[in-house]
C-alpha cells in the first residue's frame, strides 16, 4: 500500500492510458497489414496473429491487472489452465474431425 | 384452441399402450400422493418450506441432493433389474418386453445413473461436506447453489413426468443423431431428453463455479491449497472439469434441439450436416464427466483410508499431483469413445495411448492408498469395506480400460456387453461405493446419528455381491461378441451367462431394499445412535471438530489451520474443542425462494418445450427470469445470528462433549460410541 493515494491514482491512471494506446496501436497494425498490401499474404497472417496475442496480453497485463506477483498467482494460473483446455479442445476437433474429413474424401 | 392450450399434449400420451408402462406410472403417481400425503398428514409443509425448500445453507442443500439421487438411484436399479430379466428369457424369444420399450429402458437408466443418480449424488456430498472441512460458514454463492439444485431436481422431475406422459427417447444415454433427429424419431421422447439433460448440465456448470470459488476464496486462515484434505482437491478438479466440460454437452443438446424444433442442419445426413460434430462434443463433454463421477470416490477413499487406519495419507503431495494430472489428461482422450468412427489408424493411435497414460497416476493413488494402510491401525468400518473392495475391482475395471485403450482391441468388442462390463466395472466401484461410504462415513455428522452398522454390511455384501455376478459374466459374453442394447438373441452360449446376471442383478435389489431398511431402523434407534459430541470415527480434518448435527453456522469461531491434519494434530496437543474466548454475531445468506422458483419454472420450462405448448414456454421462461431478476433488487439478504444464541448453543454442545465418555477404538462401532473415540496407545 502507498502512503500517497494520489500518486497511486495516478499511476493507475498512467497503466488505463498506457493500455488503450497499446491496445489501439495492436489493432492498427493488423489493419494497416490488410489495407496497405505491403507484405505478403502469410506475412500478413503472421502479422495479425502475433499483433492478436500480444493484444491480449495487454488486455491481461494493463487492465485486468494479471501479473506475476504472488498475489495473482491464482488467476495467472487460471488463465494459462483455461488456455491450455481451450487449445486442447479446439485444437483436438480441428484434428480430428479434419482428419475424419480428409479420410472421407 | 385445445391445440393451443396443451400443445401436442393429447389422451394418447397417457401410458395404456402396455401392462408395464401402466404399472411404471402408477407407482410415480402412487409415490407422490404418498409422499404429498404424509406431509399433510404430519402438517409438514410449513417446516418443508421454510427449513428444505427455501434453504440456502450447503448443508440442507447438500442433504436434499442426496434425497433426490436415492430416488433416481431406485428407479434406475428396478430398470437395470427389468432389463436383466428381459435379456434372462430373450434367449431365440421376445420376452416380455418389445424393443422400443426396452430401448426406453437403457436409456432412462443410464440418463438417470449418469445424471440424476451420480451428479446429485456427489454435488451433494461435497456440498455437505467441503465448506465444513474447508472451515468455511457457506459455500461462496448460496442462493447459485440453491438454483442449481432447482435445475437439476426440475430435471430429475422432468424424468419422472416422462414416465407418466408420452414416451422416452430410445437413443441411448449419448443420444446420437441422425437417430434422435426428428425424421427416426419424431415423439417427445428426445426432447424429454435434451431438456432434462439441458436443465441438469446447466445446473452442474453453476455447481462448479460455485465450488471452484468456495475453495480459491473461503479456506480458513492458514489452509493453504497444499493443507486441505484431499477430498477438497478432488472437488476442487471436479469443479473445473465441470466448469470446462460442461459447456459442450448443453451446446451439443441446442443444437440438437434447433435440429429438432427450427428446423436446422447441424447433425442432419443432408444439407450440410454432419454427426460427428456431435459426437465430437458429447465426449469432449463425455470423458471429462467420467472423471467427474471418479475423482469424488477417489477424494472419499482418501479421507476414510486415513481416518480408519489411523494414520496420516501416505504421500498427499502425490496424490494431489496425480489428481491434478488426471483431471489434465482427462481432456486429452475423449476420442476413444469413437475410435470406429472414421478417423485415421494414427489419430487414434495417439487418442490411445494418451489413455493409457492415465493409468500411470491412477496407479501412484492405489499404490498411495496401500501405503496408507502399510501397518496402521485398520479398523473394519463400512466406508473402509467400501474402499477395500473398491481396490481390488477398480483396478480389474482399470486393466480391462488399458485393453479398450488399445484401438486393436477396441474394434473387436465395442459396441458389446465387454464395454458395459467395464464401464459398470469402474461406475459402481469407483463412483457409487465411492458415494455410499461418503454416505456412511458423513451421515452421523449431517444428523447426529449414526447407521445401522449391521445393516450396512448387509447393503455392502449385497452391492458387492450383486456387482460381481452381474458383470463379470458380461466380460465374457461380450468377447463372444454380445451386443449391447440387445433385446433379443440367437447365441445358446450366451444364455447361462444371462442367468448369472440376473442373479446379481436380484442380488443388488436386495442391496437397495436393504439400504431402506437400513435407514428406517437407524432412524427408529436414533437415540442408541446419536453421537452429539460429534467425533464418532476419531476423524481427521474440520469438519468433526464440531457438534453433530453441526449448527448452522458450522463454527462459532473459524478455525486457524497449520497442517494437513489439523484436528487431528490439535487433539493430540490437546488444544482441540476449546471454547472461543468470546462469541461473535455471525451473519448467514437469508432463506431465499428464489431456487426454488426456479425449480418449478425451469421444469415447466422444459416440460412445455416438449410438448410445444408455447404460451407455457412464454410464461415459465418469464417466471424463471423475473424471479432472478427481482431477487438482485432485494439488499435485505443478509440474517444475523446473535452471539447469544451462539454462545448457549456451543456451551451447551461443549457441556455434553466434556460429559461424553470417549469409547475404545475397539468399540467404536458399538451403541457405546457416543461421538468421541479414545486415541489408541
Ligand atoms: C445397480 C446395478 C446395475 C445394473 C444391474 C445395471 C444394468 C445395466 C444394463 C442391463 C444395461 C444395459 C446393457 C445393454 O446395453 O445391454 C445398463 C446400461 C447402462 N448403465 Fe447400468 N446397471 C447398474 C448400475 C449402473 C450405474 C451405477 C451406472 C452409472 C453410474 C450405470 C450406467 C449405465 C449406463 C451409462 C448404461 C448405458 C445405457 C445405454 O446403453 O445408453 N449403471 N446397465
Ligand atoms: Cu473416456
Amino acid at each position: 500500500m502507498s502512503a500517497d493515494p494520489r500518486r497511486e491514482r495516478r499511476q493507475e491512471l498512467h497503466g488505463y492510458i498506457a493500455g488503450l494506446c497499446l491496445a489501439l496501436i495492436l489493432s492498427a497494425i493488423p489493419f494497416a497489414a490488410v489495407m496497405t498490401g505491403a507484405l505478403p499474404r502469410a506475412g500478413i497472417v503472421w502479422t495479425i496473429a502475433i499483433a492478436a496475442l500480444c493484444q491480449v496480453m495487454v488486455h491481461f497485463r494493463l487492465f485486468l491487472h494479471i501479473d506475476l506477483s504472488r498475489s495473482h498467482r491464482d488467476d495467472l494460473q487460471l488463465i494459462l489452465f483455461s488456455l491450455l483446455i481451450v487449445v486442447l479442445m479446439v485444437g483436438g476437433t480441428l484434428w480430428v474431425l479434419g482428419n475424419q474429413r480428409a479420410m472421407m474424401g | 384452441m385445445i391445440h393451443f392450450l396443451f400443445g401436442e399434449l393429447g389422451y394418447n400420451a397417457l401410458p395404456f399402450y402396455s401392462a408395464i408402462a401402466t404399472v411404471a406410472a402408477s407407482v410415480v403417481v402412487l409415490g407422490a400422493v404418498v409422499v404429498v400425503g404424509s406431509i399433510t398428514w404430519l402438517r409438514g409443509w410449513r417446516a418443508l418450506w421454510s427449513e428444505w425448500l427455501t434453504s440456502v445453507d450447503h448443508k440442507r442443500i447438500g442433504i436434499m441432493y442426496v434425497v433426490v439421487s436415492f430416488v433416481m438411484l431406485a428407479r434406475a436399479v428396478i430398470e437395470a433389474c427389468v432389463m436383466r430379466s428381459q435379456q434372462a428369457v430373450a434367449y431365440d424369444s421376445p420376452g416380455f418386453i418389445p424393443p422400443e420399450h426396452f430401448a426406453q429402458l437403457f436409456t432412462t437408466h443410464g440418463t438417470i445413473m449418469i445424471f440424476f443418480m451420480a451428479m446429485p449424488f456427489l454435488i451433494g456430498i461435497y456440498n455437505f461436506a467441503m465448506p465444513l472441512q474447508l472451515g468455511a460458514r457457506d459455500v461462496s454463492f448460496p442462493v447459485m447453489n440453491s438454483i442449481s439444485l432447482g435445475l437439476t431436481s426440475a430435471g430429475a422431475v422432468l424424468m419422472m413426468i416422462s414416465l407418466c406422459l408420452g414416451k422416452f427417447s430410445t437413443g441411448g444415454w449419448t443420444g446420437y443423431p441422425p437417430y434422435t433427429e426428428l425424421s427416426f424419431s419424431p415423439g417427445v421422447g428426445v426432447d424429454y431428453w435434451i431438456w432434462a439433460l439441458t436443465l441438469s448440465s446447466l445446473g452442474n456448470t453453476m455447481t462448479g463455479i460455485n465450488f471452484a470459488v468456495t475453495i480459491y476464496k473461503k479456506r480458513a486462515p492458514g489452509m493453504t491449497l497444499f493443507r486441505m484434505p484431499l477430498f477438497c482437491w478432488t472437488a476442487l478438479c471436479i469443479s473445473i472439469l465441470m466448469i470446462f466440460a460442461m459447456p459442450p454437452l448443453t451446446v451439443a443438446t441446442l443444437m440438437l434441439a434447433m435440429d429438432r424444433y427450427l428446423d436446422m442442419h447441424f447433425f442432419t445426413n443432408a444439407l450440410g450436416g454432419n454427426m460427428m460434430n456431435y459426437v465430437n462434443m458429447f465426449w469432449l463433454f463425455g470423458h471429462p464427466e467420467v472423471y467427474i463421477l471418479i475423482l469424488p470416490a477417489f477424494g472419499v477413499y482418501s479421507e476414510t483410508i486415513a481416518t480408519f487406519s489411523n494414520k496420516r495419507l501416505y504421500g498427499y503431495t502425490s496424490l494431489v499431483w496425480a489428481t491434478v494430472s488426471i483431471a489434465v489428461l482427462s481432456f486429452t482422450v475423449w476420442l476413444h469413445h469413437f475410435f470406429t468412427m472414421g478417423q485415421d489408424g494414427s489419430v487414434n493411435a495417439v487418442f490411445g495411448i494418451a489413455t493409457m497414460l492415465i493409468a500411470i497416476p491412477t496407479g501412484v493413488k492405489v499404490y498411495d492408498w496401500l501405503l496408507t494402510m502399510f501397518r496402521g491401525r485398520i479398523r473394519l468400518s463400512v466406508p473402509m469395506l467400501y474402499a477395500s473392495a473398491f481396490m481390488i475391482l477398480f483396478v480389474v475395471g482399470g486393466a480391462t480400460g488399458v485393453m479398450l485403450a488399445n484401438p486393436g482391441f477396441d474394434y473387436q468388442v465395442h459396441n458389446t456387453l465387454f464395454l458395459v462390463a467395464h464401464f459398470h466395472n469402474m461406475l459402481i466401484p469407483g463412483l457409487l461405493f465411492g458415494m455410499l461410504s461418503a454416505y456412511h462415513y458423513w451421515f452421523p455428522k449431517a444428523f447426529g446419528f449414526r447407521l445401522n452398522e449391521v445393516w450396512g454390511r448387509i447393503i455392502f455384501a449385497c452391492w458387492t455381491g450383486g456387482f460381481l455376478l452381474a458383470f463379470m459374466p458380461l466380460y465374457i459374453v461380450g468377447a463372444l461378441g454380445m451386443p449391447r442394447r440387445s433385446q433379443e438373441f440367437f447365441e445358446a452360449v450366451y444364455q447361462p451367462y444371462m442367468y448369472v446376471a440376473l442373479a446379481g442383478a436380484a442380488l443388488v435389489f436386495c442391496a437397495l431394499a436393504s439400504m431402506a431398511i437400513q435407514l428406517w431402523t437407524s432412524i427408529r434407534n436414533r437415540d442408541s445412535l446419536r453421537v452429539f459430541a460429534g467425533d464418532p470415527w476419531n476423524g481427521r480434518t474440520l469438519e468433526w471438530s464440531i457438534a453433530a448435527p453441526p449448527p448452522e453456522y458450522n463454527f462459532a469461531r473459524i478455525p486457524k489451520v497449520d497442517s494437513v491434519d489439523a484436528f487431528y494434530q490439535a487433539k493430540q496437543q490437546r488444544t482441540a474443542w476449546r471454547a472461543p474466548d468470546e462469541y461473535f454475531d455471525i451473519p448467514l445468506p437469508a432463506n431465499s425462494p428464489v431456487g426454488f422458483l426456479c425449480c418449478v419454472s425451469g421444469g415447466a420450462f422444459g416440460f412445455a418445450l416438449t410438448w410445444h405448448i408455447w404460451w407455457a414456454v412464454v410464461v415459465s421462461a418469464l417466471v424463471f427470469f423475473g424471479s432472478i431478476v427481482l431477487r438482485s433488487f432485494n439488499r435485505d439478504t443478509m440474517r444475523i445470528v446473535p452471539s447469544g444464541e451462539v454462545q448457549e448453543t456451543e456451551e451447551n454442545w461443549l457441556l455434553a462433549l466434556s460429559e461424553t465418555p470417549p469409547v475404545a477404538n475397539e468399540a467404536m462401532f458399538t451403541t457405546a460410541n457416543r461421538g468421541l473415540v479414545r486415541e489408541p496407545v
